[in-house]
């Protein structure tokens, strides 16, 4: 069983006390009445659904009942970082290089299947 | 004439009890409860209105006079009235914004107690329950097999498990399962 560590609990609980609540960081319009369709499609159905980390909305729904963010890897089903709902989002280039050989499938399909090198291209030199 | 009615209070599970094995079971007798919702801002009215200062840590309660306040969330709070007293009654004369919804009828409560009652729970409940990780007085929300309760601990080898009145058949089939499987 996953141990998910609720940011408002401060601490680690199973994942049977808890629901995701899909992807994180979907900002509303403020007018949505002038979204144009392509727009809110985007806003509304578009979700990216990456191979490795994701940022999502939880729940820790039989516990404090609260809302939060996680970084998630979805190969290896890691929890990288949670955080209180509200929080800015955290780097994601910092946390793929501390999440381990699971973030390689960040990278481009045609390169999946290479060794990565020793050291990853950080901010700038890419 | 029309008859006045008066309906008398069936409790769920009234009066049941289960022994053996390290364990006993008993379902406890009907209380006052409160489900308080409250920003900071209210908290210490609520506080001063209760005679109970409100848990603002996770997973704590306080007692006193036969009252119990749960933390359940950061801004949310279950009152256990053991003693007659009405809480809500309590709440009423505080200014601050809060919400204090009577849910008296809404749980059971069954007593968990035994050298083997934190095994028992654990049959259905994944929380670590060593006295480390909950100490006598901690208090959670939590799940026991497929549905929710509110778990309190009153001693070191004592539980009280709050559960809503219509899942107490399956709360208390399933501790007196674990209990004879401890």
């Amino acid at each position: 069983m996953l141990l998910i560590h609720c940011p408002y609990c401060d601490e680690e609980r199973p994942e049977l006390e808890f629901r995701n609540a899909g992807e994180a960081h979907i900002a509303r319009s403020n007018n949505i009445a002038a979204e144009s369709d392509e727009d809110f499609e985007k806003f509304f159905f578009i979700r990216s659904n990456p191979k490795g980390v994701i940022f999502e909305r939880w729940r820790h729904i039989h516990g404090c009942a609260r809302f939060f963010n996680a970084a998630r890897d979805t190969i290896t089903d890691r929890f990288l970082l949670t955080y209180k709902a509200g929080e800015p989002k955290p780097d994601l280039t910092k946390l793929a290089a501390d999440a381990g050989p699971a973030a390689w499938a960040n990278r481009p399909p045609d390169q999946l299947n290479e060794k990565p090198k020793a050291k990853r291209p950080t901010k700038g030199e890419a | 004439m029309a008859k006045l009615a008066t309906a008398t209070r069936n409790p769920a599970l009234s009066g049941h009890s289960v022994g053996g094995h390290g364990v006993l079971l008993k379902v406890l007798a009907p209380a006052s409860r409160m489900s308080l919702r409250a920003r900071p801002a209210a908290v210490a009215a609520l506080s001063k209105a209760l005679g109970v200062s409100l848990p603002d840590k996770a997973k704590t309660s306080a007692a006193k006079g036969g009252r119990t306040v749960l933390w359940l969330g950061p801004d949310e709070w279950l009152v256990i009235d053991e003693a007659g007293g009405d809480p809500v009654a309590d709440c009423a004369s505080v200014k601050g914004l809060h919400s204090a919804v009577d849910v008296s009828h809404r749980n059971v409560a069954i007593a968990v107690t035994g050298p083997n009652a934190a095994a028992t729970i654990n049959a259905g409940c994944p929380q670590d329950l060593s006295l480390d990780a909950f100490p006598v007085g901690a208090a959670s929300r939590t799940v026991l097999g497929k549905v929710e309760m509110v778990l309190l601990r009153t001693g070191e080898e004592a539980f009280r498990v709050e559960c809503w009145r219509s899942f107490s058949d399956y709360v208390y089939g399933f501790l007196s399962e674990a209990a004879r499987d401890g």
